[in-house]
């Protein structure tokens, strides 16, 4: 029941949040986000789910809840928590909560309109990482695009007309694809499904003989063409490249704190997405095609840090590095191996914190010197010590500095990917990915140098000071978290290995 | 049961009588105070009436009557007319829409003249609906659908000092009679070749056809088929839609496109399904099936690229409306004969018109409102608009988004859907289609949203009035759309059993 409780929970705080005056919408929506966050802690705290949700395994708080039947499938508001979804939700709760103090800020206009839109947009969000019917997850998954186009288009930067837009056709063009192809595969299973329940159809899927001819397509051309479709689809929100070129666009354009959601939350949406349903579902395709998949994670790692490299603006080289990040994922869970895809979901959670704390760092040094342009700011660290402390900490954590978050993820992939059975010549693309890294390490090295130190040169009418405490206290928090989760990853990795390992057992079976 | 054994059988016509015998009324108030221009009693007696023709017609739905539990369709007047599960359905659908609109009508008349006569033609093309959706055979198809027709001509001029609503008027008129002209004539073929007017006698004498016959046969397919194409504004017969949206007042273009359009389709799908059955027509050469296909990918794309370049919101609405009949064309085009996935597809349009009947009609009724209150028309001019009137804007946002399709609305589901029927029906060529024109949807949809939330407004405007009727009506559809995601499955659950019965 507690998840129905959370995610209504929110709903009705969003609506709240609308309804509070401007000026104090800041603070309503700070307490009332302060629910989720213990909430989804307590559902930590009490978890005792096993095994994968979709593969057989028992799940913490699930509910299931007939709906209405259509063309002879059950629709069902099922949810459930397991491994995978539940190191995300803390996730969600958590950095939704800070991205609203860091908003503080930056967000004078519409004020309860701005933060109710994010408590909406978090209530989508749980819903996404909860959902376990297909028609009530694609509900949340669509209906998280409508406050994120309101979010950028009405708060954002001097395009954020276009960004907006863009954002908004690029992912609903994905869904739509993803849906054509999945649907397909639904059809095409006939009568071994009698529901559109995730598990039900990742169980028949990874049986022998229950795909049927669907029109002109052979069972194995519509698994090929169905996981095209749905990679594809799931592609875009990742971001890969080539098809990644709204995401700079939404960044650039999209205030600071949605930045933070979009990076933190929305990216791992894809991720989630591409795990669940193309790495689960269809594992023998993935495996069909593992070269070119991991040619494409490879790709977007080493083209989206040279992309981040040529950026003069913070936030870009922020936004581009995410590009690059996510081809780690990529590259872990085409792995299929423990660490890989374990690792790949360890990701998932450290780059939401690490990339959430530079944009947010970033975001406060934006509010301080009205600029982001690299080339404008010298010796930040003699204003802003504190800000500029983070901002390194943060960049190291991205860099993958161990007894951080982004060392264990990173280091899991890489052990994962270097190992993989499933992978030919693995070595070599692990070594090509690992490439990446050193690529990361000289664009903040050097974005650093440039903006924190050497002596202090920004020609404002303006005195630059340390930045106010409820800016900097989000960015102590992540920071503390990003460091707890590097020094014990167990907190979650425990859970993800016991949820990742049904997927690979079978997955070599074909 | 309960119907058949207490009530006589005529009753099953109730909602059509209602909807008469409320326009009968409105006639002897207009006849014994000509210049009454008491909006509440005109509104109030139009609003009880479909509100009762519309519970009635909920109740037979709910109770059953005339479908497959309770011994199948009720036919009357020796088979010209017959109630089933499809008929109450559209029904709803048509009263729904009425009621929404005559709420609205009672702030947009105010201070007009010849009211009494607007409601009335509005209940008696309601009549004509209800009526179309129940004919069994060829002429009571052609009269019901002139009983509709005719009013709405009336309609679309009723602004009769207005160039626009005139012009509209007539243009809508021309190519009605135009396109009345081509149905009959496409009856006489079919009745010449056939020597019946009733559907079943029409789908019978099919299929003994000699084969000398089968251009005859099909030349009169395609000419009913293009009188459909008016009536639903889909292409080829979809060019006067633009003009009579934008001309018409905005609740008789709510009205025309969501009831209408509606009607068109219920008459359509029972015509095609029942008097010229998929299998004997294949058999003749006469394939429907692929025609429709082709039809609703022209009309969904043509539809929705128009829309795309629109600057007049009404306008731009008008061609949405073409873009959405080329979807519901989807229930016609992706039958295959004794398909068992013939009852979903048909039911899954079925439930998208209804929705549609919700969040197009709210999406007209906010451009009356906008109308009212004398802000301009194009999409520069709703600029900053949700300043001034957040929860008409909120509302309108609803309907675009929603007939965007995207959730938490009741257009998401209706439209994945069909898509998703389709697919299972084998045709995923056609819900590609429609993908691709959902996606190109939300670009100008969202012009809306971002012209109401967006823009800075230029601060010309002064919203003098809240005027209840019209809001009222807006909140009813945006409610209506809202509540259609959770509550979805009666709809479809419904629809998609009185479309399989069609098929029986």
């Amino acid at each position: 029941m507690i998840i129905e409780a959370l995610i209504a929970y929110t709903f009705v705080a969003a609506l709240a949040t609308f309804l509070a005056p401007d000026e104090r919408a800041g603070q309503v929506a700070f307490l009332l986000s302060l629910v989720p966050v213990v909430g989804s802690l307590y559902m930590w705290g009490q978890y005792d789910a096993t095994g994968n949700a979709l593969l057989g395994g028992d799940l913490a708080f699930e509910t299931t809840i007939e709906w209405l039947r259509v063309a002879g499938y059950t629709l069902s508001w099922h949810v459930g928590v397991d491994g995978i979804s539940m190191p995300l939700i803390v996730l969600t709760t958590v950095l939704t909560t800070l991205s609203i103090v860091s908003a503080w800020t930056p967000i004078t206009d519409r004020a309860s309109q701005f933060y109710g839109l994010m408590l909406f947009m978090e209530a989508n969000l749980l819903g996404v990482f909860t959902a376990l019917d297909f028609f009530l997850w694609f509900v949340f998954w669509e209906a998280v695009l409508v406050p994120m186009y309101f979010l950028i288009g009405v708060w954002g930067g001097p395009r954020r007309k276009y960004a907006a837009i863009k954002f908004f056709v690029y992912t609903n063009v994905a869904s739509l694809v993803m849906f054509i192809g999945f649907i397909a595969l639904v059809f095409g299973l006939g009568d071994s499904v009698s529901s559109l329940s995730l598990p039900e159809i990742a169980q028949a899927l990874r049986q022998e003989g229950t795909l049927g001819q669907f029109g002109a397509l052979t069972p194995e051309a519509l698994r090929a063409v169905a996981f095209a479709a749905m990679f594809f689809g799931f592609g875009v929100k990742v971001p890969i490249v080539p098809v990644h070129t709204w995401l700079p666009d939404a960044h650039v354009e999209a205030p600071t704190p949605v930045s933070v959601m979009l990076a933190g939350v929305l990216l791992k949406m894809g991720t989630y997405a591409l795990l669940r349903f193309n790495f689960t579902m269809l594992p023998d395709v993935a495996q069909t095609y593992a070269v070119p998949i991991a040619a494409i994670a490879v790709i977007s790692v080493i083209y989206g840090a040279f992309l981040a490299m040529a950026q003069q603006d913070l936030k870009r080289i922020v936004a581009y590095s995410s590009v690059s990040s996510m081809g780690y994922v990529i590259l872990g869970l085409i792995a299929y191996t423990e660490y890989g895809v374990g690792g790949a979901t360890f990701q998932m959670v450290a780059h939401g914190l690490i990339s959430g704390l530079l944009f947010m760092t970033v975001g406060v040094i934006y509010n301080a010197t009205h600029t982001r342009m690299v080339g404008d700011m010298s010796g930040l660290a003699d204003r802003m010590p504190i800000t500029s402390g983070i901002l390194v900490a943060g960049a190291f954590g991205y860099m993958g500095l161990p007894l951080m978050a982004g060392f264990a993820a990173e280091f899991f992939i890489f052990v994962g990917s270097f190992e993989s059975a499933v992978l030919p010549f693995a070595p070599v693309f692990t070594a090509a990915a690992m490439f990446g890294i050193v690529i990361v390490a000289g664009y903040f090295l050097f974005a650093m140098q440039r903006t924190l130190f050497g002596p202090f040169r920004l020609e404002t009418d303006y005195e630059i000071t340390s930045a106010p405490v409820h800016d900097t206290l989000p960015l102590a928090v992540l920071l503390l978290c990003i460091i707890a989760l590097g020094v014990a990853p167990e907190l979650f990795f425990g859970m993800i290995t016991d949820a990742v390992t049904p997927i690979l057992n079978a997955g070599g079976g074909f | 049961m309960l119907l058949q054994t207490q009530l006589p059988q005529w009753t099953a016509l109730g909602p059509a009588l209602i909807l008469a015998i409320t326009a009968l009324v409105l006639f002897v108030i207009d006849s014994v105070d000509p210049d009454s221009t008491d909006s509440a009693l005109l509104a109030g007696v139009s609003v009880v009436g479909t509100l009762a023709a519309l519970g009635v017609a909920a109740w037979f739905l709910a109770a059953g009557t005339g479908q497959v539990g309770t011994g199948g369709e009720i036919t009357l007047f020796r088979d010209a007319l017959v109630v089933d599960g499809m008929s109450l359905f559209f029904t709803a659908i048509f009263t729904s829409v009425a009621a929404m609109v005559f709420v609205a009508s009672y702030d947009y008349l105010k201070d007009r003249p010849d009211q009494a006569e607007f409601y009335s033609l509005v209940l008696l093309a309601t009549t004509g609906m209800a009526l179309l959706a129940s004919s069994n055979s060829l002429a009571t198809a052609f009269i019901s659908l002139e009983l509709t027709s005719l009013p709405s001509y009336a309609l679309v001029a009723y602004l009769k000092r207005n160039r626009g609503s005139v012009e509209a008027g007539l243009k809508y008129f021309l190519i009605g009679a135009l396109s009345s002209s081509v149905f009959v004539f496409g009856i006489s073929l079919v009745y010449a070749v056939t020597g019946s007017l009733l559907f079943s006698d029409v789908a019978s004498a099919l299929g003994d056809l000699d084969q000398s016959f089968r251009g005859v046969a099909g030349i009169g397919v395609l000419m009913i088929a293009g009188g459909f194409a008016f009536k639903t504004a889909s292409v080829p017969f979809h060019f006067w839609a633009p003009e009579a949206y934008e001309g018409a007042p905005a609740p008789v273009s709510a009205f025309l496109s969501s009831a209408s359009k509606a009607a068109g389709f219920a008459v359509a799908f029972r015509v095609f399904v029942e008097a010229f059955p998929i299998a004997t027509a294949v058999d003749l050469g006469i394939d429907w099936v692929l025609a429709f296909g082709i039809l609703a990918v022209v009309t969904m794309t043509l539809g929705n690229f128009a829309a795309a370049t629109q600057e007049n919101v009404k306008r731009m609405l008008a061609y949405s409306s073409i873009g959405h009949a080329g979807y519901v064309l989807i229930g016609l085009a992706a039958l295959s004969a004794g398909a068992a996935t013939n009852g979903d597809v048909l039911g899954a349009s079925m439930a998208h018109l209804l929705v549609y009947g919700f969040m197009n009609t709210g999406a007209f009724l906010f451009v009356a409102l906008v109308e009212h209150w004398g802000v301009g028309r194009t999409f520069e001019d709703y600029n900053g608009l949700a300043e001034r009137a957040p929860m008409a804007c909120a509302a309108m946002t609803v309907f675009m988004f929603s007939l965007a399709g995207l959730p938490p609305f009741g257009g998401f589901f209706s439209k994945y859907f069909l898509f998703a029927s389709a697919i299972g029906a084998g045709f995923w060529w056609l819900a590609a289609f429609g993908a691709l024109n959902s996606a190109l949807s939300l670009f100008y949809y969202s012009r809306v949203v971002k012209a109401m939330w967006i823009e800075e407004s230029d601060g010309s405007f002064e919203l003098t009035s809240r005027p209840i009727g019209l809001y009222a009506a807006i909140m009813v559809a945006a409610v209506g759309t809202l509540v259609l995601l959770p509550g979805f499955g009666p709809v479809i659950e419904t629809a998609q059993t009185v479309a399989a019965a069609l098929f029986g």
